[in-house]
């Protein structure tokens, strides 16, 4: 019982320390950050610039459409920008499991930040449709949560690859749809004026898809990273 | 017990049994179905054979990363094809069917939505595969792919468009196969008869293609 503890404190050390060195790299770099978030900004323009200010429904559609792009770009340098040595490097003296929890972790977090400045700009320059914003973050920021997820895992399928952010959009568009319709279905019943059901229901559905897609990466990683 | 004969020789009964009973044998008078009722027989049944396809290519992919031998690689690989194969001709005959009863080939109904995206996920799967040349990478990676894969098909084809409105029988209350859709007339044909015909002759064409491979890479 006590090993177990033990070993579980150790586990969530590792995990803290990978996540706190992606932080820290992000944090000198300033790479990642400031690459994605002038890729949201111009694409945001382009998209002012060619539609002005849509109505709900295409302005909704949109939105999670750049989500989407931002993810895969924000995700995809996270398994490539590690070289072979240094992988080989964490998985002696982390392992699989933590490795891959840290990874998930700081995404989510990239993408949580991102979700919120890219709603801001949305707000900004394509007009504000929404009648109640405040829900809005909250599902955007779950948006941008889940879509991190599905995008680490597939991350680290391309990088074993040994393909470009390619192969990652080609095997994560059809995986990522389901999510894409959960959510604009649940923005859908968020956005209208008059209350419907099934909001609670479709919430939860996200949320034990983001648990299922966590539990499959923690057993599946390993078996990817075994050379 | 795959070599032995008996077990092909029962599909192809069960398929003619399938085929001639179906289209000769008495169906309930439906409002809008009418005759097109039969096609339970190969679009209904034909999607249940793809998917006991691709339970058998998850479970392959599962028993090759637990003892990494290759020939369960290329198990997985040949029942997910076969699933494919089977769930496209689930996609032709329902919308064939679309066309006689809600009025076109394709209205982007929730159903037929979910259908396209789990083929495209399962052909993400062949890319992907076909994107590495080292072998034991692409059985390892692949394995893993399959088995996300096959996570991802359930609120793809199963949990989603149940909770949305749908034109397609089953969900919101509606069940298919239920007494009020079909007779004891269908059933006798539709489960003894259609779903495992239809599932015997893709797993036999599977097992030709298992040997096929199977030889291809001893000559190697």
């Amino acid at each position: 019982m006590l090993t177990l503890k033990n070993e579980f404190i150790g586990s969530a050390r590792h995990i803290w320390t990978l996540f706190k060195k992606d932080l820290l790299l992000e944090v000198r770099q300033q790479y990642t950050f400031y690459g994605v978030l002038l890729y949201v900004a111009s694409t945001i323009f382009v998209l002012y610039l060619s539609m002005g200010e849509p109505e709900a429904a295409v302005w909704k559609g949109l939105f999670w459409m750049i989500q989407l792009f931002i993810s895969v770009n924000a995700v995809a340098k996270s398994f490539l920008q590690e070289g072979r040595g240094r992988l080989l490097y964490f998985y002696s003296i982390a392992g699989a499991r933590d490795f891959i929890l840290a990874k998930l972790m700081f995404n989510a977090l990239l993408m949580l930040v991102m979700s919120l400045v890219s709603l801001f700009l949305f707000m900004l320059m394509l007009g504000d449709p929404l009648p109640n914003p405040f829900s809005f973050v909250l599902l955007s920021c779950l948006g941008g949560v889940s879509l991190s997820l599905v995008f680490t895992f597939l991350a680290a399928i391309a990088a074993r690859a040994q393909q470009s952010s390619a192969l990652m959009a080609i095997l994560g568009f059809p995986l990522i749809i389901p999510q894409l319709l959960l959510l604009n279905k649940v923005s859908n019943i968020a956005f209208a004026d008059v209350v419907q059901s099934g909001l609670k229901e479709m919430v939860g559905l996200l949320i034990g898809l983001d648990g299922m897609i966590i539990a499959l990466s923690i057993i599946l990683f390993p078996f990817l990273w075994k050379d | 017990m795959l070599r032995q004969n008996w077990w092909k020789i029962v599909g192809v009964f069960l398929l003619l049994y399938t085929f001639i009973a179906g289209f000769l044998g008495e169906v309930p008078a439906k409002p809008i179905l009418n005759e097109t009722i039969r096609n339970l027989y190969f679009h209904v049944a034909m999607w249940m054979a793809m998917m006991v396809f691709f339970i058998i290519s998850v479970i392959y992919s599962i028993k090759y990363l637990r003892s990494n031998n290759h020939i369960f690689d290329i198990y997985a690989l040949e029942y997910a094809k076969a699933g494919i194969v089977f769930g496209s001709l689930g996609v032709i005959t329902g919308s064939v069917w679309a066309r006689y009863t809600w009025g076109a080939f394709w209205s982007n109904d929730p159903k037929q939505l979910g259908a396209v995206i789990a083929l495209l996920i399962y052909l993400a799967y062949l890319v992907l595969r076909n994107s590495m040349t080292d072998i034991d990478k692409r059985a390892r990676i692949g394995a893993v792919y399959n088995i996300f894969a096959f996570a991802m098909l359930f609120p793809t084809i199963w949990i989603i468009p149940r909770m949305v409105e749908s034109l397609h029988p089953g969900g919101m209350g509606n069940p298919a196969l239920s007494s009020d859709d079909i007779d004891s007339r269908m059933r006798i044909i539709f489960w003894p008869g259609a779903v495992p015909g239809w599932t015997l002759l893709g797993v036999w064409i599977t097992s030709l293609r298992i040997r096929l491979s199977i030889m291809q890479e001893q000559k190697m």
